[in-house]
């Protein structure tokens, strides 16, 4: 998944000249945490986040004085910005260690969007497949190649839908632990013919002759 | 005037998708079977539902998911076609007459709602409708036309009542809640077993409603083995707070039944105990805060021949107010069954102790579920003072 995939493009932005106060009243009435700061040409020449806030009343005791000056004293001009094209996953680990809330994605030399940790994590949502209704099968498997193959043909052969598939790593180095998402509200099947197959599955445990045949 | 009215029709079976279906309609022959047993219904006293009408179904479901079932109904719909609607799948299969069977099961949950709401009876049931995961333009998890969303719309636009929906099954009601995500005059309570082991997935204790519908959706996800004493706790003061707090013109139930030990499809721990309980809290909660206008519907339940018919059943005797003639089932219900049953046909209304072995979680499982409910009680703690 890429950058621009999951970026807002609507972004609400302030001049390097706009007051601490007048930034401090968007930031509460858009209820948002971090702002780019743009020049005339429309360049990003900083971000304004609300700990440069919190550091701009810490340096001076004089509230006014610091109300009235424009952001471009107090903004972090180091930033860390991203281009449309790159990976989510990348993201998510500048994001992680240079710990982050917002990266303005900028594409020759223009804003174009922002990504937030929000973003992320709702992007994290939909990998998991937990936004759709689907049940869980968790598979304990040999770390060798062929496995996921195998497992996803037996649940299409049920006709089902996989949501989403995330592979753990074992307890040991020779296996993995395979979690499907899949669309159906009666997995049994699924896991009997898995199990038929020699697959150890987790989850869920399933008792053969339970259903009826009527 | 009788003040139960019990809705049914032979109509009402023709909702089966295949032989091998865990949604059986012989869970519902069976319930009726075992009613006019002990005389607790009779062919005389069913009220039959009104021809199906497709304008009660759009006041939920798209036109364009009408007609896609329509279509698959006389065997018209590509797999292709049929697959954005959910059709087809090994949850949902086509299956010919689909579009009459379930637009026939809407028809009876809205006649219910009606007898109701018009004053004709103070209660009514529908053991044929429950079918809580349908959505405005999808079919999920073995359901086609939701009818209780329908039958609340219903309720909304003839009778302009504030709707109190209680969820039992063990599977979360997510239909209606999404249904009614952004409406202040519907709460959805749903009890179930959590989303992070079990179908479909969501139903957490946070998702509480959006926009003016904020605060009006409830969530009570249960641990996996949950037992009798801890969900009965958990369920009672929860459905108490939550009526006390929006004060229902009206109850509409859904009374699933998976949430037994026995059934193949849950991991939940619940014995027949629970079954005899649920109807009652739930018919009390109606007289203390709404005239005693409750609906009652079906819902889950795949245990066919040991757990259904008795659950359901009690459900009809706690609307009647009427005592278990004895503790055993009717032998002539038993030996009837028994020679298609799979599994022993219980001899009586409850479970005897020792169905499952011991759980080693028990208190972490009961201390998890108490902390869910008391997250549930202090979101609306919060919003009473600050409103």
């Amino acid at each position: 998944m890429l950058a621009k995939e999951i970026m807002t493009t609507e972004v609400i932005t302030i001049h390097h000249s706009t007051t601490v106060k007048e930034a401090r009243v968007l930031m509460n009435e858009k209820r948002i945490r971090h702002m780019p700061v743009l020049d005339e040409q429309k360049n990003v020449v900083g971000v304004f986040t609300e700990h440069d806030v919190f550091q701009a009343f810490d340096s001076n005791d004089d509230e006014l004085y610091i109300m009235n000056k424009p952001v471009s004293l107090f903004m972090t001009t180091d930033v860390i910005s991203a281009h449309p094209e790159e990976f989510v996953e990348d993201l998510a680990s500048i994001f992680y260690e240079s710990r982050i809330g917002m990266v303005p994605i900028i594409e020759r030399g223009k804003l174009i969007g922002i990504i937030t940790r929000s973003d992320l994590l709702y992007t994290l949502i939909q990998l998991t497949g937990a936004h759709q209704p689907s049940s869980i099968i968790q598979v304990k498997v040999e770390n060798k190649s062929g496995k996921l193959a195998e497992l996803a043909a037996i649940i299409s052969q049920h006709n089902v839908n996989i949501t989403s598939v995330l592979v753990y790593p074992g307890q040991y180095d020779h296996t993995k632990s395979l979690l499907f998402r899949v669309q159906t509200m009666n997995p049994g099947q699924i896991v009997l013919d898995m199990i038929d197959k020699g697959y150890e599955v987790l989850w869920p445990k399933v008792e053969r002759n339970l259903f009826t045949n009527e | 005037m009788s003040n139960s009215a019990f809705v049914f029709s032979d109509q009402l079976l023709n909702y089966k998708f295949n032989a091998s279906h865990p949604f059986n309609p012989l869970r519902l022959e069976m319930t009726i079977d075992l009613l006019k047993e002990i005389k607790a219904v009779n062919e005389a006293s069913f009220i039959m539902p009104d021809k199906a009408d497709d304008h009660l179904l759009s006041l939920f479901h798209d036109e364009t998911y009408i007609d896609a079932v329509k279509k698959a109904s006389q065997g018209l719909l590509s797999k292709e076609a049929a697959e954005p609607f959910g059709l087809g799948t090994e949850d949902t299969p086509i299956f010919e007459g689909m579009h009459e069977a379930s637009a026939m099961i809407a028809s009876a949950t809205v006649k219910a709602a009606d007898l109701v709401a018009s004053g004709s009876y103070q209660h009514a049931i529908n053991l044929g409708g429950g079918l809580h995961h349908g959505f405005r333009n999808k079919a999920s998890g073995f359901c086609i036309y939701n009818d209780i969303a329908i039958a609340i719309k219903y309720l909304q636009e003839k009778h302009h009542m504030k709707v109190l929906y209680i969820d039992t099954d063990a599977h979360h009601g997510d239909g209606v809640q999404w249904g009614f995500y952004d409406d202040p005059s519907v709460s959805t309570f749903s009890i179930h077993e959590t989303g992070r082991y079990l179908f479909p997935g969501t139903g957490y204790v946070h998702e509480r409603g959006a926009g003016s519908g904020h605060g009006f959706t409830f969530n009570l996800p249960v641990d996996a083995f949950t037992e009798d004493d801890s969900w009965l706790n958990v369920f009672e003061k929860a459905t108490k707070e939550i009526t006390e707090f929006f004060k229902p013109d009206i109850i509409f139930s859904q009374h699933g039944v998976d949430s037994h030990y026995y059934d193949p499809l849950t991991h939940l721990n619940l014995t027949m105990n629970s079954y005899h309980k649920i109807p009652k809290i739930i018919h009390q909660l109606s007289h203390d805060y709404c005239n005693g206008k409750w609906i009652a519907v079906g819902g889950g339940g795949y245990d066919i021949w040991r757990v259904v018919p008795r659950a359901w059943s009690l459900v009809w005797l706690e609307m009647i107010e009427q005592d278990l003639p004895k503790e055993e089932l009717p032998q002539s219900f038993i030996d009837k069954w028994s020679k298609r049953a799979n599994v022993k046909i219980p001899k009586t209304w409850s479970d005897p102790d020792g169905i499952y072995p011991a759980i080693p979680r028990k208190q972490e499982i009961t201390d998890v579920n108490e902390q869910t409910l008391q997250k549930l009680i202090h979101a609306i703690q919060l919003r009473t003072k600050f409103l």
